[in-house]
């Protein structure tokens, strides 16, 4: 299992790996943002950590397809799909998810707090909001992967990737976002939605890897 | 041990490819699947290696010593694509191989030099040709040891001399008890090899 993280991550940070064009797609979201809304430095804080959620969530869907169809243009995916019996398919895909977060989810988390100094925002709420999505964006790599392999024999599933995940993450962005307000504005509630989040992303750690090494199954057929 | 495919019949949605397939394999047999193009060679040795569910019968694996249970656990799948990363070098890729299918038995720099390409090692594996980059498919198949060998055009691509080799090979690995099936249109120059001919499609 280890060998496949580390050949997933070797990949994800060579050259085509998308690990950038991730972070280059928040920074383009969020550096649009204050354009958009205009140089109101009030209302950009207040909207910080929505921002610095959404930005987030469309860029770690931006290379979500790319997770088993890279794996079934090469030949591999049959090959992990036949070692079965050694590894079994969801504790496979399940390290796939987690060498895909490593290279493109944990980027994104770790630039997040720049980011927030374009959106003004207070230096608690850019801790929050980085804790946040510490503990959010894993769950979106582990539903996202249930979709990515439900439309891995499709040639172009990007947008359809994308559409089939996103009902499944709204949780986690409001929780999300929930708890970053919770940690600045004073009656809000910081680490009840806080834990729910960990709670979603442990949810789906466990039932996402089941679901898409069920469906990579049929779709080797 | 014996392989045995027992009234095999597969579907791919569209009516039924083939059926009534029934063989078995004892220790160093081989089988040869011969065919004209799209008469089902390569959906009998994906319903081997476990890939499509069958319509019909089964495939499986018969072991004494209960050392393998599972026909796709026991075999190496040679598949028309080779399963390598364009962006990895070559011994990365086959390191990888090695490290995740288990039951490692000769060491990559080995390998290498049985197909004849250890300068390629620190290569990205896209930098090869296309008979190179099969070679390496196939240095794969030595890695781990498998009984099994279930292979798909294991020779497209290749020049005479490598076909010849690749010949060695399969006959080396029967000699070591092995089980070969290859699916191919081009005569693998091994003797004593079992055939199997597939006739034309026939029209639904």
């Amino acid at each position: 299992m280890m060998a496949l993280i580390l050949r997933d991550i070797r990949i994800g940070v060579r050259a085509g790996g998308g690990m950038l064009i991730g972070i280059l797609f928040f920074l383009a979201v969020i550096t649009v943002v204050p354009f958009g809304v205009g140089p109101d430095l009030k209302l950009l804080a207040r909207i910080g950590p929505a921002i610095l959620w959404i930005g987030a969530l469309l860029a770690s869907l931006l290379g979500l397809d790319r997770l088993f169809q890279a794996d079934r243009e090469d030949g591999s995916l049959d090959l992990l799909i036949m070692a079965g019996h050694e590894h079994p398919l969801a504790l496979t895909v399940f390290a796939k998810c987690v060498a895909h977060w490593l290279t493109t989810g944990l980027p994104l988390v770790i630039v997040s707090p720049a980011l927030g100094l374009l959106m003004n925002m207070e230096p608690a709420a850019i801790a929050a909001t980085t804790a946040t999505l510490l503990a959010g964006t894993p769950a979106i790599t582990f539903i996202g992967a249930t979709g990515a392999a439900i439309a891995v024999a499709l040639p172009r599933g990007g947008l359809l990737v994308s559409v089939m995940v996103l009902p499944f993450v709204i949780p986690v962005l409001i929780f999300g976002v929930m708890a970053a307000y919770g940690a600045v504005e004073d009656p809000a509630p910081f680490l009840q939605p806080f834990l729910l989040m960990c709670a979603l992303t442990l949810f789906f750690a466990a039932l996402g890897p089941l679901a898409a090494g069920a469906a990579l199954k049929g779709s080797s057929d | 041990m014996k392989l045995v495919v027992d009234d095999l019949a597969a579907d791919r949605g569209s009516g039924l490819i083939f059926e009534n397939i029934g063989f078995s394999l004892g220790d160093g047999e081989g089988l040869v699947v011969t065919g004209p193009n799209g008469a089902g060679k390569s959906t009998l040795i994906r319903a081997m290696a476990g890939l499509l569910r069958p319509a019909h019968g089964t495939a499986r694996i018969e072991d004494e010593t209960g050392e393998w249970t599972d026909l796709a656990a026991a075999s190496h799948y040679l598949g028309p694509i080779n399963a390598m990363k364009p962006a990895l070098t070559v011994r990365e890729n086959l390191a990888f191989w090695q490290a995740f299918a288990g039951k490692p038995a000769m060491a990559i720099d080995e390998v290498q030099q049985t197909v004849g390409l250890e300068h390629t090692a620190d290569l990205p594996f896209s930098y090869l040709s296309t008979g190179q980059r099969r070679r390496i498919a196939i240095a794969k198949l030595l890695l781990n040891w498998r009984p099994v060998w279930l292979l798909d055009e294991p020779t497209s691509g290749l020049d005479a001399a490598s076909e010849r080799h690749f010949a060695g090979l399969v006959r080396d690995h029967m000699k070591a008890g092995g089980i070969v099936v290859a699916a191919t249109h081009l005569p693998i120059a091994v003797d004593g090899m079992k055939r199997l001919t597939f006739g034309e499609a026939l029209p639904a």
